[in-house]
């Protein structure tokens, strides 16, 4: 007979088998379509166009050069790819005043939610679950009705004698804005809540007891220690900004494109597949940034904390 | 006299939360609104009407694309959910084990990739099998949408499991149950909140699907949602309205639902 | 105490248990023997992290140990998983199924073991009856109080009559005077029942008045094996004297070891005579205690002399702290009188008398 150590060492053994048998039928669903294909797409970049769309197999730092360069199609020189530059700037900048936006939204909203009473905190959390859950598309649609020219803000404005021609919001830098705020906000507010609701108000308490004022209770007690749902909530917001795609497809129309809308034309009318992968290389690796700031401060606040 | 000091209270914070509220219900509303409008532009009221649900119905291609939708939704719901609960059992409720990790990593990592990425990724790797293999199916989008409907489906589960004692299936355990016993006995049936849950948030999740949708699909493979993507892009007319109702009626009951079964205890 | 001709149902030999590995490794047991008989109370007792609970998980099958055997009614079962030891355990939480109900929980083990649907049904109201519960067989574990909880959870573990029933820390949950009240049902519990069990806790007074024999433990060794009596009276180490109750401690030189007397010489130059293991080696620096109501203050001249530095009034008794003038502290607990005071004030000179039986050497 096996001796009890061996026997608990067969069973570990056996457990930790079983956990990979387990898990591997996620593992391989996601491998498969989801994270092994990014590794296709690195090779891609790295390919020359085929003339109708796809690659041929034929190495080329072309795609490449050509996500901020443009080579001079009569004297093959290099220069700065101006198209190229703006729509990374303006993704990145509309992304940013997003994630600032929602925060400003959303921190009191999150504040608010937590105090209130424990029997209504759950409905509140209810109503900012519902938009979370609604469809995006259908969110964006919505936010088109409000503010295109046709729309009631510009009919009750006109009607009022406000303005005397709609003021045009739709396909502009603003539209893209106002819908991507309104989108992501629940992403924002539900993290933030998700800290704020574990915050304890004897700490806050505290503070006063020691003559701190409202804002310096605010900025010394409640902000450091709901700080990892703020950091959160804002990788949560500017990761699906940066990538957005519905958004300015409906809001920003043609001209007001993002990384998204160029990388889907690469695969589209501009038939350059290794570039659209280039690109989708190019915005992975800025989310990568933003991730690993993520977690390098999450740590750190981890440890203040814990 | 003084109003009481409250600790709770910061100034302009509850304004600035209502306002919130309201923004964010009130485009909404207003869509609902016009999706009973009679007149056939949205910038004017024509009466009430129930017209362009009854034209949104006899769409053929609406219909089409929301039973396209539902088939797609349920079968990836269905097995992203069993995938998600084998690997939510794998991956809590032990001591660190080699590559438990990496199997945090894996499982999330369609959460930290943009949408278009991935997007991108699959039509690139699928256009290749379907030039090697001649099918073009609906399967592919079956699979994408199961692949990312997976790190959804395993949050609410994973929570679940990690909330559960593991006291109780040592408890079965020294009663005579077997291991697959007190699976079936004691895991399964108080982890079973937590499945519906992961359930129903897969199949909302794929149900809302856009992006990886519109790179994934062959021709005549539209989903709702990229239905309505393309109409809006034409121009937009009531139907579009009375479409979004019907879908957000759908989707509040099944993110009420999924409120009050995470929500319950025990 | 002779040794009775019992069989023991539980021997444990030479077991250890090692958590972790390299640097971070830490025995949880070291080379443990302890041999429990059929039928007796025997209690774990020991601070937390003193390897209680650990040696009582491997009995039940829930860690494997890293050496050793554990032997039920002569047969190994360490390396048996749990659900193949005929073994039951009383949860400190109570580890109630909370989607079943009182009675289906009860029956879990013998549905588990495939036993017919009528015999489970009569063992069930058998052992509702036997805790008192009949009344709330259909009801949810979640809807029952903490003191019913508690019944229904011993009521599961009996069902099965398991060989011997592991206890850990059961009464930890309740309150003072459930607590008090249960103690009373698990003695009644084990004498109706016949069954072995195994009781653990770091409750020095629920130890002393439940147990047959208890086990002393610290840092993951046995220290000491014995009926209440024994380990109170004849503390053989200073954990186990400091550990339970309270305890003066003495130095003194120990002479002319006899018959277990030995002479103790205490600083103060008196001579009392001490209780001593026979295997003692007498030497000139050992330590003796003295529990505090074994001893007696007196205005007069006693084996000690000091200062009243404090008096504590409990309400049964007084604790009177005195300042010996040899320097160490002594504690002497003096039963209280209707009458007013304790007889003594702070400052007082006193001496102090320790009866012929009161002092116990220690092996250390």
């Amino acid at each position: 007979m096996a001796t009890a150590e061996e026997v608990a060492k067969a069973a570990e053994r056996r457990d930790v088998r079983d956990r990979w048998l387990l898990s591997a039928p996620a593992l391989l669903v996601i491998f498969l379509a989801a994270t092994g294909p990014l590794l296709i797409v690195l090779v891609y970049s790295f390919l020359t166009p085929g003339s109708y769309g796809d690659v041929k197999w034929q190495f080329s730092p072309e795609a490449w050069i050509s996500v901020f360069l443009e080579r001079d199609i009569f004297d093959d020189t290099l220069s700065i790819a101006a198209a190229h530059v703006t729509i990374f700037l303006r993704s990145i900048k509309l992304s940013v005043v997003t994630t600032i936006a929602t925060l400003v939204l959303g921190f009191p909203t999150a504040y608010f939610m937590a105090t209130r009473s424990e029997k209504t905190r759950d409905l509140w959390l209810f109503l900012i679950t519902i938009p979370f859950w609604t469809n995006l598309l259908i969110r964006t649609f919505a936010v088109l009705q409000i503010i295109r020219n046709e729309g009631i803000i510009n009919t009750i404005l006109l009607k009022l004698g406000i303005i005397s021609a709609p003021i045009q919001i739709l396909y502009t830098d603003t539209a893209i804005l106002i819908g991507m705020a309104y989108v992501y906000l629940p992403l924002m507010v539900l993290p933030i809540y998700a800290s704020m609701e574990k915050l304890d108000f004897r700490l806050v308490e505290a503070g006063y007891d020691l003559y701190a004022s409202r804002f310096q209770v605010l900025r010394r007690i409640i902000f450091p220690l709901v700080k990892p749902g703020v950091i959160a909530g804002s990788i949560l917001v500017f990761i699906p900004a940066l990538g957005a795609y519905v958004t300015p497809s409906v809001l920003g129309g043609g001209k007001n494109m993002m990384l998204s809308n160029l990388i889907e034309l690469q695969f589209g009318q501009g038939r350059n597949w290794p570039l659209g992968s280039a690109l989708s290389i190019a915005v992975m690796i800025i989310v990568m940034v933003a991730l690993l700031a993520y977690v390098r401060n999450a740590g750190r606040s981890g440890v203040r904390h814990g | 006299m003084a109003k009481n000091f409250s600790i709770k209270h910061q100034p302009g914070f509850t304004a600035i939360a209502a306002t919130c509220f309201i923004v964010l219900y009130l485009p909404i509303i207003v869509l609902v609104i016009y999706a009973f409008n009679a007149a056939s532009s949205t910038s004017e009221w024509g009466g009430f009407s129930l017209k362009w649900f009854q034209s949104a119905w006899q769409n053929t291609q609406v219909v089409d694309a929301t039973l396209r939708s539902f088939q797609i939704g349920s079968i990836a719901a269905v097995l992203s959910t069993i995938f998600a609960t084998m690997a939510a059992l794998a991956t809590t409720r032990t001591a660190p084990y080699p590559g438990l990790t990496f199997k945090y990593a894996a499982i999330n990592q369609p959460l930290m990739v943009p949408e278009i990425v991935t997007g991108v990724a699959l039509l690139i790797f699928f256009s290749r099998i379907k030039i090697f293999t001649g099918y073009s199916g609906i399967g592919y989008l079956v699979a994408a949408h199961t692949a990312f409907c997976i790190p959804f489906a395993y949050l609410p589960i994973r929570a679940r499991l990690e909330n559960m004692d593991l006291t109780l299936e040592r408890a079965a355990a020294d009663l005579y149950a077997t291991p697959w016993k007190a699976f079936r006995r004691i895991t399964l049936p108080l982890l079973w909140p937590g499945i519906l849950a992961g359930l129903m948030l897969a199949f909302v999740i794929s149900l809302d699907d856009v992006v990886i949708t519109e790179f994934v699909k062959s021709g005549g493979q539209d989903t709702l949602p990229t239905y309505m993507l393309g109409q809006i892009r034409r121009g937009i007319t009531p139907e579009i309205n009375a479409i979004s109702t019907a879908f957000l009626l759908l989707s509040v009951a099944i993110v009420t639902l999924f409120f009050f079964v995470s929500r319950k205890r025990d | 105490m002779p040794d009775k001709p019992d069989r023991n149902a539980i021997e444990v030999v030479n077991v250890s248990k090692i958590f972790g590995s390299g640097e971070g490794q830490v025995a949880a047991l070291d080379t443990v023997s302890v041999s429990i008989r059929e039928n007796e109370f025997f209690t774990l007792l020991g601070p937390s992290g003193c390897g209680k609970t650990t040696l009582l998980r491997l009995i039940a099958g829930f860690d494997f140990p890293t050496a050793g055997e554990i032997l039920l009614y002569g047969q190994d079962i360490a390396p048996l998983p749990p659900f193949k030891r005929p073994v039951n355990t009383v949860f400190q939480s109570y580890a109630l199924f909370p989607h079943m109900t009182v009675a289906d929980n009860i029956g879990f083990g013998l549905e588990m073991l495939g036993k017919p649907k009528a015999e489970i049904k009569a063992r069930v109201a058998e052992m509702l009856k036997l805790v008192k519960m009949e009344a709330l067989a259909g009801r949810r574990t979640s809807q029952i109080s903490g003191g019913q909880q508690q019944r229904v959870a011993l009521a599961r573990a009996l069902a099965p009559q398991p060989k011997v029933l592991l206890l850990d820390e059961p009464l930890s949950a309740l309150d003072y005077k459930l607590r008090k009240e249960m103690q009373i049902e698990l003695k009644r519990l084990q004498h109706e029942t016949g069954i072995t069990f195994i009781f653990v806790t770091h409750d020095q007074e629920e130890a002393l008045t439940m147990s047959d024999r208890i086990a002393v433990m610290s840092s993951g060794k046995i220290l000491q094996v014995g009926s209440p009596w024994d380990i109170y009276d004849k503390p053989a180490e200073r954990f186990v004297a400091d550990f339970i109750g309270e305890t003066n401690f003495l130095t003194a030189a120990i002479s002319e070891m006899a018959n277990g007397k030995a002479r103790a010489t205490l600083k103060s130059g008196a001579t009392i005579e001490a209780t001593v293991a026979q295997s003692f080696q007498p030497k000139p620096n050992a330590t003796v205690v003295v529990r505090p109501e074994h001893a007696k203050l007196t205005k007069a001249k006693g084996e000690l002399s000091g200062t009243v530095e404090n008096i504590v009034y409990f309400g049964t008794d007084t604790h009177i702290h005195v300042h010996l003038d040899s320097g160490e502290l002594f504690t002497v607990r003096q039963q209280n009188t209707r009458s007013a005071g304790c007889g003594f004030e702070k400052g007082d000179a006193v001496g102090i008398l320790i009866g012929s039986d009161a002092a116990q050497v220690l092996k250390d």
